[in-house]
């Protein structure tokens, strides 16, 4: 994606045309695991859209004032910062906002839906580890977004990751009385479905520029 | 230029944390805090508790004592409440003790509520009448190399009314639960007639804390237990035959049964059939065989397992639920209790209800 497109072009494109778990196949892990059921997987859906939501713009302010070239300027003046590059530490920066967020959803959850909280298990804690978060970090850096287009991106990868694993949760309902080879039961089956859709998300190419 | 790299690199890190923490410190004081909240049981006057706790614990804490064999970790499924208002919704680890009607009907796992808003709650009434009694160990001694008997001498209060077949709960010490101690059920072994002492029987579990905690005590050492708790009613019926199968710890309830049906109806047909793997897991059978001269009505039949070559062993040998197949015959009126391994117990059903026993005629304890 280029960065000069308009932030609602961004969520388009970032929920469908280039959707984080069916295109670049991030965050397939708990993508399997927990889509198993509707109710489970919505509920890891809107988990994840508020960690990503919430921490790609906070990254992004991060990016900004600290970590890219000259980006303390701010803060130590022109000519000690050109001099001090902590892009370095980007990855370390992002996993711990990252993990704070995740900290906070488990408590929301844990306060309103302890149904949802056991449901989830170790895969509420596990989305600190879950590669689309931090992918769309990374992504908003190698784009080069504005602090905008970095909410769109982070709202729309989310939402794009939630539609990916609540449509996977419908059809494996389905699936529960289609025969099945053997062989692929579970994991297998789930890994060529999300090939398929993968491929039927393709259709969406062109439909907005990027 | 290197170092100021790093201290500016660290310092902003440094900050970071310490403003995410900040964050959820102040995230947790908003949302793990539940305030007060009151619990209704049984219509009577409300408690007020701190909300936040299971209300297993809740309950604890005001002393009314819910059975919790596993210690609060949904795998007993001994502290079945039904919760009227509050609770909110069953969890995933509650759904496999409960049938479709109960889970419509509010049954939950006390150990699984969290007492978040005001909840009321029913419970039977004789956990009421449970109680926490200080204690003090007057005999300890080794039967086998795995099994311990322990003798307690009530203190405060000093007496306890147990039906044959109940059990209490010990509480054990214990750094890693929250709260500093977690309990654990033990058949009780000695005569419900003895009602100012309690025996236990106790295998250790490789471990295991409780059982570790029990193989360790000494004569004078202060105990804290509860109870009685157990649904178990033994028909008093002194014509009604008693069979007895057990193996491992299952010696403790068989022990308080045989003792009990001797002393109150001397007359009463029992069998006890014990299982065991080799000679080093014997205990009680002289004490049993000397009880079993005296009453022409009691039999016992100990079975070895795996018997090494070596072994002085004469008595019957193989797996304890085939001696029951050989040798029972379920007479008019009957009555079963069984306490062992699950395996042993499976076994055992089997082959009762191959003889035309119903499964309701059928009481155990798995453990
Ligand atoms: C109604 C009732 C009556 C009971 N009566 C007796 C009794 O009279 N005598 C007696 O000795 N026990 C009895 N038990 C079992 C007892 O309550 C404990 O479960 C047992 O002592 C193990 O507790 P622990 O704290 O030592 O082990 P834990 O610390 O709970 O467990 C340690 C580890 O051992 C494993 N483990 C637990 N139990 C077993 C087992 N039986 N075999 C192999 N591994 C195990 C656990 O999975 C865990 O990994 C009774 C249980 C119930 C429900
Ligand atoms: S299930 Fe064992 S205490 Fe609740």
């Amino acid at each position: 994606m280029s960065h000069d497109v308009n932030p609602l072009v961004i969520l388009v494109a970032s929920i469908l045309t280039n959707n984080i778990l069916l295109v670049y196949f991030l965050g397939m892990c708990s993508f399997v695991a927990v889509s198993k059921k509707i109710e489970t997987a919505a509920g890891l859906g809107a988990a994840v859209i508020f960690v990503l939501t919430a921490t790609t713009p906070i990254n992004w302010l991060l990016n900004h004032y600290f970590l890219e070239d000259n980006a303390l300027a701010w803060l130590v003046g022109p000519h000690l910062a050109s001099k001090v590059h902590l892009g370095i530490f980007a990855l370390v920066f992002f996993i711990a906002v990252i993990a704070g967020f995740v900290q906070i959803v488990e408590l929301v959850v844990e306060r309103f839906s302890p149904a949802l909280y056991y449901a989830l298990g170790i895969f509420l804690p596990l989305i600190t580890v879950n590669c689309a978060i931090l992918g769309g970090s990374l992504f908003m850096v190698e784009w080069k977004f504005n602090f905008m287009q970095s909410i769109a991106y982070g709202f729309g990868a989310g939402a794009g990751w939630a539609l990916a694993i609540l449509v996977m949760a419908g059809l494996r309902k389905r699936m529960r009385i289609s025969l099945v080879p053997r062989g692929l039961e579970g994991m297998g089956i789930t890994m060529i479905v999300t090939g398929v859709m993968a491929m039927a998300f393709m259709a969406f190419n062109g439909i907005v520029p990027v | 230029m290197m170092l100021s790299v790093y201290l500016v690199g660290v310092g902003s890190f440094m900050g970071l944390i310490l403003l995410l923490t900040g964050l959820i410190l102040v995230a947790n004081k908003y949302l793990a805090d539940y305030g007060e909240c009151k619990i209704r049981i049984n219509d009577a006057e409300p408690l007020v508790v701190e909300g936040g706790s299971s209300l297993l614990q809740s309950l604890y804490n005001n002393k009314i004592f819910i059975p919790s064999a596993c210690g609060g970790q949904a795998t007993c499924g001994e502290c079945r409440v039904r919760v009227l208002q509050g609770g909110g919704e069953i969890l995933p680890t509650e759904t496999p003790f409960f049938t479709r009607a109960e889970v419509r009907a509010g049954m939950r796992l006390a150990c699984q509520v969290k007492v978040r808003s005001d909840v009321a709650i029913e419970i039977p009434e004789e956990y009421l009448s449970v109680q926490q009694f200080q204690t003090e160990v007057i005999s300890a001694r080794k039967l086998t190399y795995d099994m311990a008997e322990v003798r307690f001498k009530l203190i405060d209060p000093d007496t306890i009314e147990a039906r044959p077949g109940q059990y209490i709960q010990i509480k054990v010490p214990d750094e890693e639960s929250p709260d500093g101690f977690v309990f654990r059920a033990y058949s009780i072994s000695s005569k419900p007639s003895e009602t100012h002492e309690v025996e236990v029987v106790v295998r250790q579990i490789p471990g295991g804390k409780g059982s570790t905690y029990v193989h360790h005590m000494k004569v004078a050492d202060k105990v804290e237990i509860t109870g009685p708790y157990g649904k178990f009613k033994l028909n008093e019926d002194p014509e009604c035959h008693l069979l007895l199968v057990g193996g491992g710890a299952g010696m403790a309830p068989m022990k308080n049964l045989i003792h009990h049906c001797m002393e109150t109806t001397p007359q009463r047909p029992v069998e006890l059939y014990f299982g065991a793997r080799s000679t080093e897991d014997i205990f009680y059978l002289e004490e049993f065989e000397a009880l079993a001269k005296e009453h022409a009505n009691f039999k016992v039949v100990y079975a070895l397992s795996d018997l090494k070559e070596d072994s002085k062993w004469k008595g019957p040998t193989g797996f304890i639920h085939l001696h029951v197949d050989k040798l029972y015959h379920p007479p008019e009126k009957r009555q079963v209790f069984l306490c062992g391994p699950p395996p042993m117990i499976n076994a055992v059903i089997t082959v009762l209800e191959a003889k035309g026993l119903a499964e309701d005629e059928i009481f155990y304890d798995k453990f």
